[in-house]
């Protein structure tokens, strides 16, 4: 398979009044065309930045300071402008947490769907119509001529998803990065929403990053996970061989957070401590003063191991850990 | 599971059948009666106004149809001519119920001009600053506060001195006087609704960036804008009254609402109240009936008080 994005030493540091944020501090990954890859992590822990990092929409005081991101072998980290607006839309697609929010209120969906394929091709308004008719079909979307001529508030949040992901869509792009695209909706609605997005990869071949941190929703969805903390990819590989047999005490934390049928009446595992402050991360691993595996070697920061078919980052891995599920 | 949510969704969008944002609004506008009422009252003062010319026994700018020998004449007496002045003559022999609206056409016509010429270049202004940001944001934000740490009145004043008399002389200095509400209005709005995800989104999809600002941005503004404008426009009017009353805005021969409520002024104490007070009356009208329409726009286009 061919790696659609090659993202490697991505540093993504915001430099504000009261220090320097590295939101981003060293992330690898390769996503390969009709891929779905997991990337989860607690709020604040460089998901999101990662992925608006790839569309080079960073706004002040950040910026890429080091890294390079490579879309189908071109280079595109601090591309110039003209060039990323020809990808945005276009080649590389998002889709947003809350569908109330990412629509303009004022404007028809039509006016929005025809809007974005006109902004890249020179093609007639009614075959840009019909384009958007087709997509918003395929998304599962029943009647979707009236759709077309409905305002957002119109529309069930499910409902404007949808579109959202048919927007997305639209001109058949290489890879969409999807920022917690279900975390808005409930959960019926949510497993349908995921069900499309599935669908989809597979008949077109998009690649896909699903930003989240509902590990349920990798788990059923991804074919690789990487498990984010503070800045960096701590854990990352297949989803069977992460989700099954984590190493990293925070993917094992994680994991334990999940709420299980089985498991009622028992006290939840809970990951000590707080996420740390960006501004003031720990010496060595930023996980090291949550971990209860923690050692001196911890004071150091812990570099990318390959072992066990996956990359890690830790010093003592916990092959023996078992997720209670 | 599919096919029940979306059947149930169809349903509900087909019984609430598809109106845009407009129709809502017009609906919600009329269910004010004292909002409906302001605006029919209203629209009869612009109608009367623009009827002027076929309604009036009396062009009040003709010198050959105004005699000095009806000057004064208290309501309902007959003038020389044969006709009756139901609200009686000003000092000059005008019909004041001509000269009224006469006065309105030339007060609403610098009104609306100074307030959309005003409206334009203020929210152009507006949405540059909120969009640029930065040095020119600051620039443009810190003239807009000088201006409006200035009384719009003393503003007007200093620029019809400056400039003379005349109807476009006044709506020169009027729009001078009020661009900058529209540009702080304009540019707020524009702020709140830049820091929204759906212009993320839309800069996503690689849509251009005067495309985000004009089509995107700028429709979202138009809520309090249009509430400014008409709050705006009815203090233009006054405005435009108060020079003239003053002496600095409309000449004699063209007697504005203010001119003439100013020619009246110095028979208010012999008695001879209506020459100041019906026009001042027409004015109370057109001010109140405007700002009533607007204070109900700003109920209706609040999201937080809508229904």
């Amino acid at each position: 398979m061919s790696a659609v994005l090659e993202v490697s030493g991505l540093k993504t540091h915001f430099f504000t009044h009261a220090g320097v944020v590295k939101a981003v501090d060293g992330v690898d990954f390769t996503v390969s065309k009709g891929e779905v890859m997991g990337l989860v992590g607690e709020s604040g822990s460089g998901k999101s930045i990662t992925g608006f990092s790839i569309l080079g929409l960073i706004d002040q005081p950040g910026r890429i300071v080091e890294g390079s991101i490579k879309f189908n072998g071109d280079e595109i980290a601090n591309a110039p402008e003209k060039k990323l607006k020809t990808l945005r839309g276009n080649r590389i697609s998002m889709i947003f947490q809350d569908p109330m929010m990412t629509l303009n209120p004022v404007l028809r969906v039509d006016t929005q769907m025809i809007e974005a394929i006109l902004a890249h091709e020179k093609v007639s308004k009614q075959t840009a119509w019909e384009r958007s008719r087709d997509a918003l079909g395929l998304v599962g979307i029943p009647s979707p001529e009236e759709r077309l001529q409905a305002y957002p508030h119109q529309l069930s949040g499910g409902m404007r998803q949808r579109v959202a992901i048919a927007t997305a869509f639209l001109n058949k792009p290489d890879l969409i990065i999807a920022d917690e695209p279900t975390t808005a909706l409930d959960v019926t609605i949510q497993a349908q929403i995921i069900h499309e997005a599935q669908k989809l990869t597979k008949q077109t071949g998009t690649a896909m990053i699903w930003i989240t941190h509902d590990l349920a929703v990798v788990a059923g969805l991804a074919e690789r996970i990487s498990v984010m903390y503070a800045g960096r990819i701590v854990e990352q590989g297949g989803i069977d061989d992460v989700i099954d047999r984590p190493l990293h005490p925070y993917t094992v934390g994680l994991l334990g957070s999940v709420p299980t049928a089985n498991r009622r009446g028992k006290r939840l595992f809970q990951i000590e401590g707080m996420t740390p402050n960006m501004l003031a991360l720990p010496k060595g691993c930023a996980f090291g003063p949550r971990c209860h595996a923690r050692s001196e070697a911890c004071n150091q920061q812990p570099p990318v191991e390959n072992i066990d078919r996956r990359s890690l980052r830790c010093f003592n891995p916990q092959p023996a850990a078992k997720v209670v599920k | 599971m599919s096919d029940v949510t979306s059947d149930t969704a169809l349903a509900a969008a087909k019984s609430a059948k598809v109106e845009t944002p407009f129709q809502r609004f017009r609906a919600e506008f009329f269910e004010s009666k004292i909002a409906t009422v302001a605006l029919g009252v209203f629209l009869i003062i612009v109608l009367l106004a623009i009827l002027a010319p076929w309604i009036t026994p009396q062009n009040p700018y003709d010198l050959a149809q105004v005699s000095v020998m009806d000057g004064r004449l208290p309501p309902g007496s007959e003038a020389f001519d044969g006709y009756t002045m139901w609200l009686g003559s000003d000092g000059s022999g005008r019909d004041l119920y001509s000269a009224i609206l006469y006065g309105l056409r030339i007060s609403l016509t610098v009104g609306l001009a100074s307030g959309v010429i005003a409206l334009l270049i203020g929210m152009a202004i507006g949405l540059i600053a909120a969009y640029a940001g930065g040095r020119i944001e600051a620039f443009i934000m810190r003239i807009v506060d000088l201006q409006l740490s200035f009384p719009a009145s003393l503003v007007a004043l200093m620029m019809v001195a400056a400039l003379g008399k005349g109807v476009d002389k006044i709506i020169l200095a009027l729009v001078i006087a009020q661009w900058a509400y529209y540009a702080r209005t304009v540019r707020a709005t524009a702020l709140v609704e830049r820091g929204k995800e759906y212009v993320e989104a839309a800069q996503c999809l690689g849509i251009s960036r005067s495309r985000v600002v004009f089509r995107h941005i700028l429709p979202n503004c138009m809520a309090p804008l249009i509430v400014v404008g008409t709050v705006q426009t009815a203090s233009a009017i006054s405005l435009e009254a108060t020079l003239s009353f003053l002496g600095v805005g409309l000449p004699q021969t063209e007697p504005s609402i203010g001119v003439l409520i100013a020619n009246g002024f110095e028979y208010m104490l012999s008695g001879r109240y209506w020459i100041s007070v019906f026009p001042g009356v027409a004015l109370l009208l057109t001010v109140v009936s405007i700002n009533l329409v607007g204070d109900h726009l700003r109920d209706v286009l609040n999201p937080r008080l809508r229904k």
